[in-house]
């Protein structure tokens, strides 16, 4: 298990670093920095999905959906970062113990 | 002033946050076979969350190794296209960007384009979201893995959700246009309907792909009305 760990790890690493030491030049067009706007929303948006309706590679409605849709209804309502995690949670955890989704 | 404490406040909340994700980390990495030891060095070490749970989850249904790194670098490609991003804000020299480039994850990042235009509070999220975040994070594992025995399914809490509702608050504020907006459906959309087709990793990046398209599209023709 230490290999894949440090294997796995180091490869993380090189990608991050991978960013950095691309020319800055190549970043230093209208389009490019266009680009560099985009990507975070575009990415963590697609982490949005995949965390809230798939499971392994099925696609799925359970309790994720009411707690993330409780997230949105509070930032909706300007809650700060802590109160938008908790209240998702807690949904979450609730519509499991209710039972009324898994 | 008043805005260095709210950056400073919103890098812990989000920390803190994190950090109750990191105990279901180190909880199901225990569960998945590995030890506290080696829950935590993937948390000190890889330090990127998806990444984390996509390798331990390969471990858990009995994956090679080679398939473990391969699912778990394939998730973490997007922290390059973070870095691609962030190089022109935080500009790292030397040891600093051996540094930045391990404090480039999610959080870090998406926190950094809240302040786009203000370069100096843009460095200052970034630079105190990683640090809060490694702490808590790292923390939480320990917390997680040690206590294994005592958190049967940390989902029961509700953790599960607490990941996909952090992405979400951190989007939030770029979401004040239609071309943003279309961006993040788009994205979304995409990667929910392409997992079922696409291993562990790419829908996330072919989704990345199609939304910054549709950016590019949407944005080109604002411009030019």
């Amino acid at each position: 298990m230490w290999p894949t760990i440090i294997l796995a790890s180091g490869a993380a690493y090189a990608l991050k670093l991978l960013g950095y030491v691309v020319p800055q030049h190549l970043l230093d067009t209208p389009l490019a920095r266009r680009i560099t706007l985009l990507i975070p929303v575009a990415l963590l948006s697609a982490l949005i999905g995949l965390w809230t309706f798939v499971d392994g590679s099925t696609i799925t409605i359970d309790a994720r959906v009411p707690g993330v849709l409780a997230a949105l209804i509070a930032l909706l309502l300007r809650a700060p970062f802590l109160v938008v995690i908790v209240v998702a949670a807690a949904v979450t955890a609730i519509v499991r113990l209710l039972g009324w989704l898994p | 002033m008043i805005e260095r404490r709210a950056i400073i406040g919103d890098a812990l909340a989000l920390g803190l946050g994190t950090g109750i994700y990191a105990v279901s980390f180190g909880a199901l990495a225990v569960a998945s076979g590995l030890s506290a030891w080696q829950a935590q060095a993937l948390s000190l070490l890889m330090f990127t969350g998806a990444s984390q749970f996509a390798l331990i989850a390969v471990v858990a249904s009995g994956g090679s190794a080679a398939v473990a790194i391969a699912t778990s670098t394939l998730v973490g490609t997007r922290n390059a296209f973070y870095g691609f991003a962030m190089a022109p804000v935080l500009q790292p020299r030397g040891l600093r960007r051996l540094l930045a480039a391990q404090a480039t994850i999610d959080e870090s990042t998406g926190m950094a384009a809240r302040y786009e235009g203000d370069p100096p509070s843009a460095r200052l999220a970034f630079w105190a979201t990683a640090g809060a975040i490694y702490l808590l994070w790292n923390l939480g594992t320990l917390i997680g893995a040690v206590g294994a025995g005592l958190i049967a399914d940390p989902n029961v809490y509700g953790l599960d959700a607490a990941a996909p509702a952090a992405f979400l608050a951190l989007v939030w504020p770029r979401l004040t246009d239609w071309p943003m907006r279309g961006v993040a459906i788009v994205s979304l959309v995409a990667a929910v309907a392409l997992a079922p087709f696409l291993g562990a990793g790419l829908p996330v990046l072919v989704a990345g792909v199609a939304g910054i398209v549709v950016g590019l599209a949407l944005g080109a023709k604002a411009s030019d009305a």
